[in-house]
């Protein structure tokens, strides 16, 4: 049984002009802590497809199996960071930012400060549980909302873009970072990107979506050790491969 | 930041002086006669005499008892009103036009109506406190739900958040910029409406009915004492009170910045 199997996903909506079509005919599936990452230029309709999955939109086709049941609408099973830092609320500290999925499944207060402080542990921040938002460089509030869609013990964690915000330095620390996290916690993980490299870096396999309509277009495996070396022969050509199916024409 | 308050302070301290010798060359000017433009000892041993005799006390505290009361129950229902209007389209639509309306028109406009309607006293002025403040309350309330971070709203939902948790721990803290924004408003309109509707419609008590009550025995000196006292608690109440509650919550969380000086 798959972890995430999304089937014959379309969704379509009228704008004030025409009859736009999203997304047509999206399938693939994930297996329990795979890490997934799904590329494509901007437009291509991979943010709608994790939006879809994380239950923000409805598909107007298709359906969508998460541990082999369907799903319509929001879970605590599924998890979701955003790319803007904003995402966190400025008027809690980080480690009640990270309560907050606890705070929700109704967890008494001592468990929740109990797990929110392991999380932030996870994500090195414990220093800073204290702390609130703003008095957090980008690449600390990232990690703090990861902590937070961990904290609550979804099987699925889906990440928007996190890291795009970052400067390229801050970048590929959080993301060795995000790699030993996924290791510890064997999570599966849906990240879209637009970034190859990055891609290339994180993921078991990536699904590499094309535009007008948004539809998975081809699928990449990666088989390399990790850690991985960013400057190795191989991992050049897996670039290379994955850029060749985002920019070929059909 | 220490630093910067004293100098802060120096700088009040030096505008305030500044005004007060402009004040008292214009009282010595002989513009108007000595009884018209009374010169700051006079106006300052008026205020002592007051404040001793307990008058001025008195005085103070029905006017704070007119704001107050008028200024908590239209907060109460400003806020409740805006958030609805936040949130429910249907809500939103019926407000909208009347608070547009309504908020245009000056408080004291409605004065001759408030007092046929309650009669000389603190219901009439209590009503036109509560009229001058509530439209603020309701239209900051409001524009502050509508701007409630969607990513907020949605991280919640992910989280597992229903209608009531997300209305108590994600739209109320993250309109509270515009909220407190809008009370301070809301406060400065009332404690206009609360002097000037003491003037008309209040009987022995009150800042606003001793200034008006002078002119009829020419005690310009009261009058200036009630106004420097008038300017002062609403002085206390926009810096200790609001000032300190904006510097515990919405500054303390980044949401907005810090005001100085």
């Amino acid at each position: 049984m798959h972890q995430i199997e999304l089937r014959n996903i379309a969704l379509e909506y009228a704008s004030t002009e025409n009859h736009v079509t999203a997304l047509q005919d999206v399938s693939f599936s994930v297996e329990a802590s795979e890490f997934l990452c799904v590329v494509g230029q901007s437009g291509c309709g991979k943010t709608t497809m994790l939006n879809i999955v994380a239950g923000f939109l409805k598909p107007t086709k298709g359906e969508i199996l998460i541990g082999g049941k369907a799903v319509t609408g929001k879970g605590l099973d599924r998890g979701v960071v955003f790319q803007d830092f904003a995402q966190l609320f400025p008027w809690r500290t980080a480690q009640r930012n990270v309560e907050f999925g606890l705070e929700m499944k109704g967890i008494s207060k001592e468990e929740r400060a109990e797990i929110a402080l392991r999380f932030l542990k996870l994500v090195n921040l414990e220093k800073f549980a204290r702390s609130y938002p703003h008095e957090l460089s980008g690449g600390m509030q990232q990690r703090v909302a990861i902590a937070r869609a961990l904290a609550y013990n979804p099987a699925v964690l889906l990440m928007d873009e996190p890291f795009a915000a970052l400067d390229a330095l801050t970048r590929e620390e959080m993301q060795r970072f995000l790699v030993d996290v996924w290791r510890e916690t064997k999570k599966t993980v849906i990240y879209v990107t637009h970034n190859v490299a990055e891609a290339v870096y994180l993921a078991d396999r990536i699904i590499v979506f094309s535009p007008h309509p948004g539809t998975v277009k081809a699928q990449v495996k990666i088989a390399l050790p990790r850690p991985r070396d960013t400057l190795s022969v191989e991992f050049l050509n897996y670039q290379k491969e994955v850029v060749y199916h985002i920019v070929e024409r059909k | 930041m220490n630093r910067s308050r004293t100098r802060a302070a120096l700088g009040a301290l030096c505008s305030v002086g500044l005004a007060c010798l402009i004040w008292e060359g214009f009282a010595r000017s002989g513009l108007f006669a000595p009884a018209l433009a009374p010169s700051l000892t006079l106006i300052v041993s008026a205020l002592g005499r007051m404040v001793l005799s307990g008058a001025m006390l008195w005085h103070a505290l029905y006017t704070l008892y007119r704001v107050l009361f008028g200024f908590v129950l239209a907060s109460a229902v400003g806020v409740f009103i805006g958030i609805l209007m936040g949130r429910f389209r249907r809500v939103e639509r019926f407000f909208v036009p009347l608070v547009s309306v309504l908020m245009p028109i000056p408080s004291l406009a409605w004065v001759p109506v408030f007092i046929l309607w309650f009669g000389l006293g603190n219901a009439a002025t209590i009503a036109l406190v509560f009229y001058a403040a509530t439209f603020p309350a309701i239209f900051n309330t409001w524009t502050g739900v509508r701007s409630v971070n969607r990513l907020w709203i949605r991280s919640a939902e992910a989280m597992g958040a229903d209608e009531r948790a997300l209305f108590q721990k994600v739209v109320l803290p993250g309109s509270l910029p515009f909220v407190i924004a809008g009370l301070r408003q809301a406060f400065a309109r009332a404690w206009i409406a609360v002097v000037g509707g003491e003037m008309i419609a209040a009987t022995n008590w009150g800042l606003g009915w001793v200034i008006f009550d002078s002119k009829e025995f020419l005690n310009t000196d009261v009058m200036m004492a009630s106004l420097a006292v008038i300017g002062i608690i609403g002085f206390t109440f926009e810096r200790l009170i609001f000032q300190t509650i904006e510097q515990r919550t919405v500054s303390r969380w980044g949401m907005v910045k810090t005001v100085r000086g």
